[in-house]
């Protein structure tokens, strides 16, 4: 039988690893690296537990565990999970771990404050996709802001506090515009409920009987705040700035973890909440993401700096999963929410094999390397089979979600036209351009620096959190559908809830 | 007489802190050691009346021929000004010494400063409420100028006291006219009279006079402009002790008045003049906030800022929004103790370590501080799960509900440029580094009150359920 407290240990845990990692001394620098992988990695296991745990036939919430918060204002503590966010909770619970290794020789300052931020992060991102109340939600949307500030603004690059500002306000301005929706959204739903909640499946049931433009201005204030996050051409100009400026773990999780938290926002409220605007807004919202694929991978292309090429070209995969949500068949939904998995993990080891080299030479201009295939072939390795998953090649996992997402926007009656699909196809091709060029300068050529002749190839830590990482690459790549499998009915859902959209009944 | 006996329980936290007044002015005349008895004998009155406050929170009685109500809401503010008041004393005991003279006085006045917001607070009488807002404000025209040998101290009280007079001038005027047509300066009776009245020309000039007087003492725009002097130049304790019991005492006079009007006639006559307020003065405090480099100064203005919140709940006018209030203030009081009692600490002596540069590299100088002083921070900037987050939250309800979305809006706009410059502490603080190395002293009392506070502000933001719950139980709308 389920064990409805599961979820809560889960975010109590490492809640309770950051409190006693307070009590550590600063100087004990490896008890205290030891000591976040540990917690870090009990929580992954949890949540393994947990996913095997899960009930994949069934599309209702499931591990629900709730009791009242603050009585006043019928404020509930809810969390639970189904076939999208179960995904989503092992990614962030994966990459944790990973991330915190990467960083045990990157991050030399401070390392204290680091893990503790770090797993204070991990609350914040786990309480986002489990929490069933928009309150909830909502607190921990916001204090996951906290830890990011802080990571990207204290072991940041050169310009690191604009990038940490500027994030921080850009994603504050528009979570306070969603926070004014969600009190509307209880307070008109009140009438309908008989009391004012958050609960989301209560609001589920009534929020559609809204008239078309209150759903209209509801789903703008909720999906303005999610567009900044995904982020969606054109409010993606913090992104760059916050992944360059990010230490190589906060690039990680941020392109792994965080911007899925936008996608995730439209998939989880956005449609189910307020489908007629869905709909209505459907094809604005798809054109908006084919610009960002194409502008994304046009800009990723001119770049010299090969984390910004990464960064740029997040905008582009995000770009895909957006179109994903919004051609509203089966196959562009499941195609976006695989499509989340894989670019958290794609972009992840790119960030990763980025940061490594930058670790041993300290630039990130492609122009200075070329040539580095013989002197670090592991390296070499490694990021042609990451950029390669990247882009898109079959057999590995970049390919199933992008075909899947063209497949189903092709089909789409929502948007009803192959233009969409034929424009997004160009963004797979410029994809290749960008990587394989990149690539190709990196790593093929002749050394044209003598520097990078004292290159050492990758240690036996770094191989060790690439591979688990790679193995996931080329699982889903090869046999989709372990994970394709779990989705799927909370997919068939969400389509329904936005295709037969409860109806009033008549009083 | 046993009526008598009852009422005169009922008011003896007033009687408790009037004879603490007297006793410490013998405890200063008689005692040699009055320096260090003083501020923990204030701490014991302050914390008995608070004690006792709580503990009376059922009783609901209009005493002294109804010109005082005791109980319920009266008792909750009771509390926060008593609580906040022992907070300031505890944070008082170095600094005071650090800052320039000891006199034996300041304990007194912050006393007997109390003493006049709880009559404020009680109040159902102009009278009463004058003569609370008078005892109030002239001992705050004394703390501000505490410091009689340093020139800015010396102008903040000036300054003060002036624009403090003109303002009372106004109320005072207002309260003649409300009492010319109403016949009474019972506020129940003018309540009741109010549908007959509003449409008398003087009747109504009285109330906007009223307003005015009340919209200087609570710091909110455009009366605003003695506000960063009088922080700047009166001691860090005190601006902390204005900043929060004093304007809270502000508030639930104005609250006191309004809700008894709203109730005999609703909100649509107040509602204009407290939505100009209120967008004003949060626009205008968090831009000008941005501009400063004095600490003190920048907090004056997040305070403007905050009176426009809080002004929403009112101007809302419904019980969501009043109930908003009284949490936002209490949550309001413990934060900015919170962050004034950390200034106060840094600060060195002849005021030094003021500016928002100085706070460089206190990261890594001294964690504990600046750990708290980020806390506090992003609490003011109203980020979850802290106190400061479920005050905003109470008042968008309000105005939501009010149909004033356009103002929870604008609240939305103006919280979002205070981030930049909330951050910027502690941006300050942790990215930047720096040559100093100086390490702020920290003693016991100081941060046992920064303390309190602190954990006040997250018990608050954890469970907000508990206080709200109170103020709603004893509202009566």
């Amino acid at each position: 039988m389920e064990n409805s407290l599961l979820l809560t240990y889960l975010l109590l845990v490492p809640v309770a690893g950051s409190i006693i990692l307070l009590f550590f001394k600063a100087e004990d620098e490896r008890i205290i690296k030891y000591f976040g992988l540990f917690v870090s990695t009990v929580v992954f296991l949890l949540s393994i537990y947990i996913y095997f745990n899960f009930d994949s036939e069934n599309s209702s919430f499931q591990f629900i565990h709730q009791f009242k918060w603050i009585e006043t204002l019928n404020i509930h503590y809810k969390v639970g999970i189904d076939g999208m966010s179960i995904l989503l909770v092992v990614l962030t619970t994966f990459l944790t771990p990973l991330t915190l290794i990467s960083s045990w020789s990157s991050v030399k300052k401070k390392v204290k404050e680091f893990t503790f931020f770090m797993l204070f992060l991990e609350v914040g991102m786990l309480g986002v996709f489990v929490s069933l109340d928009l309150f909830l939600f909502y607190i921990f949307w916001e204090a996951m802001l906290i830890p990011m500030y802080f990571i990207i603004g204290i072991w940041g690059g050169e310009r690191r506090i604009y990038a940490a500002v500027k994030f921080f306000i850009y994603t504050m301005a528009g979570s306070l515009l969603m926070l004014v929706a969600i009190i509307w959204l209880a307070i008109h739903a009140s009438s309908y409920l008989g009391g004012f909640t958050t609960d989301l499946e209560q609001l589920y049931k009534v929020a559609p009987l809204f008239d078309q433009s209150t759903q209209n201005y509801l789903f703008l204030a909720f999906g303005i705040s999610f567009a900044i996050k995904v982020p969606l051409f054109p409010f993606h100009t913090w992104l760059p700035d916050a992944h360059v400026e990010a230490p190589t773990a906060g690039s990680v999780i941020l392109a792994g973890v965080l911007l899925k938290m936008g996608t995730y926002g439209f998939l989880r409220y956005n449609l189910p909440l307020f489908p007629a605007a869905s709909t209505h807004f459907a094809s604005f919202i798809s054109i908006l993401a084919i610009i960002g694929i194409i502008y994304g991978a046009l800009v990723a292309m001119v770049q010299t700096d090969m984390k910004k090429l990464v960064a740029y070209s997040s905008v582009a995969h995000l770009g895909f999963v957006i179109l994903g949500i919004f051609a509203l068949t089966q196959e562009s939904v499941q195609g976006a929410i695989i499509q989340m998995i894989n670019h958290g993990l794609s972009t992840g080891a790119l960030f990763l094999l980025v940061g490594f080299i930058y670790e041993r030479t300290h630039t990130r201009e492609i122009s200075y390397y070329g040539g580095i295939a013989k002197i670090v072939p592991v390296y070499s390795f490694f990021l042609m089979l990451v950029s390669l998953s990247s882009v898109g090649l079959p057999g590995l996992n970049g390919f199933v979600g992008e075909f899947l997402i063209l497949l189903g926007s092709f089909k789409s009656s929502v948007l009803n036209s192959w233009w969409y699909t034929g424009f997004a196809a160009t963004g797979v091709i410029l994809a290749a351009v960008y990587l394989l060029w990149m690539y190709k300068r990196v790593v093929f050529g002749k050394v044209v620096n003598p520097k990078v002749e004292e290159l050492t190839d990758l240690n036996k830590r770094e191989i060790s959190i690439l591979v688990p990482i790679i193995i996931f690459i080329v699982w889903i790549g090869v046999y989709p559908s372990t994970f394709l499998h779990v989705s799927d009915k909370t997919t068939t859902k969400i389509i329904q809830q936005v295709q037969n959209p409860p109806k009033a009944e008549l009083k | 007489m046993l009526n008598n006996i009852q009422e005169f329980y009922s008011i003896l936290p007033l009687v408790i802190l009037g004879a603490a007044i007297l006793i410490s002015v013998v405890i200063e005349m008689y005692s040699e050691n009055s320096e260090k008895i003083l501020p923990w004998f204030s701490i014991l009155a302050f914390g008995s009346v608070a004690v006792y406050s709580l503990l009376n929170l059922e009783q609901n009685l209009e005493v002294l021929q109804n010109a005082l109500a005791v109980g319920g809401v009266v008792n909750i503010f009771w509390f926060i000004f008593n609580i906040g008041a022992a907070i300031v004393c505890l944070l008082s005991v170095n600094y005071i010494k650090k800052y320039g003279t000891y006199f034996g006085e300041y304990y007194i006045i912050i006393q007997s400063s109390v003493l006049g917001m709880m009559l404020i607070a009680g109040a159902r009488d102009l009278i009463m409420i004058f003569l609370g807002l008078e005892i109030m404000s002239i001992s705050f025209y004394v703390l501000a100028g505490f410091n009689r040998k340093r020139t800015s101290s010396n102008e903040a009280s000036l300054k003060y006291f002036l624009l403090g007079a003109f303002a009372t001038g106004f109320l005072v005027y207002g309260m003649a006219l409300i009492y010319g047509k109403a016949g009474s300066t019972s506020i129940d009776v003018i309540a009741q009279k109010f549908s007959v009245l509003n449409t008398d020309v003087l009747f109504l000039v009285g109330i906007l006079l009223f307003l005015i007087g009340f919209s200087f003492k609570i710091a909110a725009f455009p009366f605003h402009m003695w506000v960063p002097d009088v922080y700047q130049g009166s001691p860090t304790t005190v601006a902390g002790l204005f900043s929060t019991a004093g304007k809270a005492a502000a508030f639930s006079a104005l609250i006191i008045i309004l809700s008894a009007f709203f109730v005999s006639s609703g909100n649509t006559f107040f509602k204009p003049y407290l939505s100009v307020i209120a967008v004003f003065s949060m626009l205008f405090g968090s831009i000008v906030a941005i501009m400063q480099t004095d600490i003190k100064r920048m907090l004056a203005y997040s305070s403007i800022a905050h009176a426009g919140y809080m002004l929403i709940g009112l101007a809302a006018g419904n019980s969501d929004g009043i109930a908003g209030i009284i949490f936002y203030l209490a949550a309001y009081t413990f934060m900015n103790l919170a962050a004034f009692g950390i200034v106060s600490i840094i600060e060195g002596e002849n005021e030094a370590n003021l500016n928002i540069d100085s706070y460089a590299g206190l990261g890594s100088r001294s964690p504990v501080l600046a750990g708290l002083l980020a806390l506090i921070m992003f609490a003011l900037s109203g980020i979850p799960p802290f106190a400061g987050f479920f005050g905003k939250y109470y008042v968008f309800i309000a105005a939501i509900k009010a149909d004033l979305t356009w103002l929870a809006i604008v609240g939305i706009i103006s919280s979002v440029i205070s981030i930049y410059f909330y951050l910027r502490i502690v941006v300050v603080m942790y990215f930047k580094s720096s040559d100093l190395q100086e390490k702020p002293v920290i003693n016991f009392s100081e941060m046992f009150g920064v303390a309190i506070s602190v954990v006040l502000v997250i018990a608050l933001g954890l469970a907000p359920g508990s206080l709200i719950n109170l103020i709603t139980t004893f509202f009566k709308f």
